[in-house]
């Protein structure tokens, strides 16, 4: 870009440089003007960010100090030793941090696998098949993205938290999923055999199916409910919160991956139609391959949604074994006089790093994908 | 539409017999054979709770409502359009004494001011910034593009609770950098930032500018990895034609640079004003609505309906006024990038 981005005086000088092609050398003048500029705004992007780490690399229940201290003096890790031994007040409830840790990989991890997996097959359907009532499905996949997910919370809420019959509701997922599996699994079998293109392929795809049918029923069976056990609480269980989420995050999955799936050229299919492949074929084939880097990136979005979901999960979640990362710092916040500041940074910084660090390696991915089409976040 | 291509092909083929229903309907039915796990799904948890959801609004559903099997279970009851009424009116503090500072009107206007003056300064400083990184013969800027992601990577709800830590009132960074800043200037008893009462600008109080301040940092790096995008793709010869003509640089950012960035920016300020006008996180977590209520946007106070007092009924009333209300502002930003686009050409 030819300096005609800044507004400056000698713009004219710069006319003659352009000359010279790439690579231009800017005045020294000019180049000390931006530098301060991008060095005072690298600053104040840096300031907060050095501030918690500072404050987290301080001893444990040290007292605040009444100096900015933005550079760590001395790294003492006893903190996040602190945190990870204690991660809640006596008071608010007793979990470990690993179960803490476990809860949230739980909830986002689940979520974030189960959206994108049927979000990529009706994102196929929405990107390349001609159907009766697409334009009316998509539109409203698009008006529920544009709601925040609070705005369903009430019925919801109110949804989930009615069943709590027994650990029975959770047999009957487990059968429903089978029971998905084996139609899902006919259906493929008939359109093979009527289109003559059943072969070695399909049959290994009907028996790993079955076989998966298969486990969740005696996953289903095998779900052990002692007599008197108190009743299953749907919604007060973190299956009730990721059900919650799922009604948000299922959504952005299918349009996300629809934008992805909107850019592979349709050049390949073409070729392949050419050859008699029929839609599931150019599915398994092409699509699904090509559209791994965007399967990764969408399920990273929802993961992390998933990994620091507050709203929800305060609302359904009443037991503190079942609390997650983010209820846990909020606790953290929420009693800024009795917590140590230290405690509370170190725990922001083990919640961030794990996502951080990912969003960085996916980031060229994940900015391209960002203004396709994602409003929740 | 697979029934009008199989029309077509029927007119054309006329000789041959007419398909069967099964043929006809094959794109359809492999269509919905895909559709169909994500269809259950979201009719069962997406679509059903919004119909639910309108039920709710006009009965009394209660924090006694949940749950059939309790002794002082309460069957919610039809009520009309009781629960609007009362919302539009302020006059929720009737139904429960902790929500007497809550004004409809007033959260609504905050909202919209809180999303457009957010918006303003996210996409200015985000062209600003990407057009000044974007200099050629700029030194360091794989280190400075490194660093100015950062706000976008970090967790939004962490960023929240941090910028809460650091608008303390007493030891808080903000209020220490501030001292060293100010000097003998600043005041003693230090800045409460979230909690003072009185307005200091524009009717608003101080919480409000602590916000816009966490979340102008928040959001800037979105627009400017945006901006920086669209002005890669703007071919140099357009500012090299415009310079033989004559232009200064500051012509050429009006002329070319800002033109040229629009087709990117457009969407990009739609999402970030949806994503503003829902900013949970930052609100709840830095001011929390307060001081009484004062920054309140329409999430918070609904999330602060549903889980605070558990007012379901009009929990969801609240909602569905958010639902009309961000389908008139997505009618509206519609229409206003349909009208860039035909600009555009």
């Amino acid at each position: 870009m030819a300096n005609s981005s800044i507004a400056q005086p000698t713009s004219r000088k710069g006319l003659f440089a352009r000359g010279r092609g790439a690579g231009r050398q800017l005045e020294w003048w000019q180049q000390l003007l931006l530098q301060v500029f991008c060095l005072v705004v690298a600053v104040s992007v840096l300031f907060p960010i050095m501030w918690i780490v500072t404050l987290s690399f301080k001893e444990a229940g040290s007292p605040r100090s009444s100096k900015l201290e933005i550079i760590p003096s001395s790294i003492s890790l006893s903190s996040y030793q602190a945190v990870i031994d204690q991660p809640l007040s006596k008071t608010a409830g007793d979990i470990s941090f690993w179960k803490l840790m476990g809860n949230s990989f739980f909830l986002a991890a689940g979520v974030s696998f189960f959206s994108v997996m049927i979000g990529v097959a009706a994102a196929y359907a929405f990107s390349r098949l001609n159907f009766v009532g697409r334009k009316f499905l998509f539109l409203s996949i698009g008006f529920i993205l544009l709601m925040p997910g609070i705005a369903t919370l009430a019925p919801l809420f109110a949804m989930l938290a009615k069943i709590r019959t027994s650990l029975e509701v959770l047999r009957i997922i487990y059968f429903v999923l089978a029971g998905l599996i084996v139609a899902g699994l006919a259906l493929m079998t008939v359109s093979r055999i009527r289109s003559d293109d059943f072969r070695a392929g399909s049959i290994a795809v009907v028996f790993g199916g079955l076989a998966v049918a298969g486990l969740l029923l005696w996953g289903g069976l095998g779900i052990d409910i002692p007599k008197n056990a108190k009743p299953f609480d749907l919604g007060r269980s973190l299956y009730g919160v990721g059900l919650a989420m799922i009604s948000g995050a299922l959504p952005f999955a299918i349009w996300n991956l629809k934008g992805y799936l909107d850019t592979i050229p349709k050049e390949l299919e073409e070729a392949a139609i050419i050859d008699g492949a029929s839609p599931n074929q150019i599915f398994f084939r092409i699509i699904l391959p090509l559209a791994t880097p965007a399967l990764a990136v969408t399920a990273f979005l929802g993961f992390m949604a998933g990994w620091t979901e507050f709203a929800l999960t305060a609302r359904f979640i009443n037991k503190a074994e079942n609390y997650t990362l983010a209820i846990a710092l909020q606790t953290m916040t929420g009693q800024y006089t009795t917590v140590s500041w230290s405690n509370f940074a170190a725990m922001s910084i083990m919640i961030s790093l794990p996502v951080s660090i990912v969003y960085l390696a996916l980031q060229k991915y994940i900015v391209g994908g960002l203004t396709l089409g994602g409003v929740k976040g | 539409m697979a029934s009008a291509e199989s029309s077509v092909e029927r007119a054309s083929d006329s000789d041959l017999p007419r398909q069967s229903w099964w043929t006809r309907t094959r794109t359809s039915r492999t269509a919905y054979t895909y559709l169909f796990p994500a269809l259950i799904v979201m009719a069962i948890i997406t679509f059903y709770p919004i119909v639910y959801q309108f039920w709710m609004s006009l009965t009394d559903f209660g924090p006694s409502s949940i749950n059939p099997n309790v002794a002082n279970y309460k069957a919610p009851e039809y009520v009309g359009f009781q629960n609007y009424r009362l919302i539009l009116q302020d006059k929720l503090a009737t139904v429960d004494a902790d929500l007497n500072s809550f004004r409809f009107w007033r959260t609504l206007g905050f909202n919209i001011w809180w999303t457009f003056s957010n918006v303003v300064f996210h996409v200015s400083l985000g062209i600003v910034i990407a057009v000044l990184l974007n200099v050629e013969g700029l030194w360091f800027k794989k280190i400075y593009r490194a660093i100015y992601i950062l706000p976008m990577v970090l967790p939004q709800l962490v960023i929240a609770t941090i910028w809460r830590n650091m608008f303390d009132a007493k030891e808080g960074a903000v209020n220490l950098f501030l001292k060293i800043f100010l000097g003998p200037a600043f005041p003693e008893a230090g800045i409460d930032w979230l909690q003072r009462v009185e307005p200091v600008a524009f009717g608003l109080p101080l919480s409000y500018f602590a916000m816009l301040i966490a979340n102008i940092w928040l959001g800037w790096p979105f627009m400017t990895i945006v901006a920086t995008g669209a002005l890669q793709s703007i071919p140099k010869e357009l500012y090299e034609a415009a310079s033989i003509d004559g232009a200064t640089g500051w012509n050429k950012f009006w002329t070319i640079t800002l033109p040229l960035l629009r087709p990117a920016m457009v969407p990009a300020t739609i999402l970030g004003i949806i994503q503003t006008f829902n900013l949970f996180h930052v609100i709840y977590f830095i001011s929390g609505g307060g001081p009484l209520g004062q920054t309140e946007i329409l999430v918070t106070q609904a999330y602060k309906l549903i889980n605070g007092n558990s007012l379901f009924g009009i929990g969801a009333a609240f909602s569905v006024f958010i639902f009309i209300i961000l389908g008139c502002i997505s009618a509206i930003t519609a229409r206003i990038s349909r009208v860039a686009e035909s600009y555009d050409g």
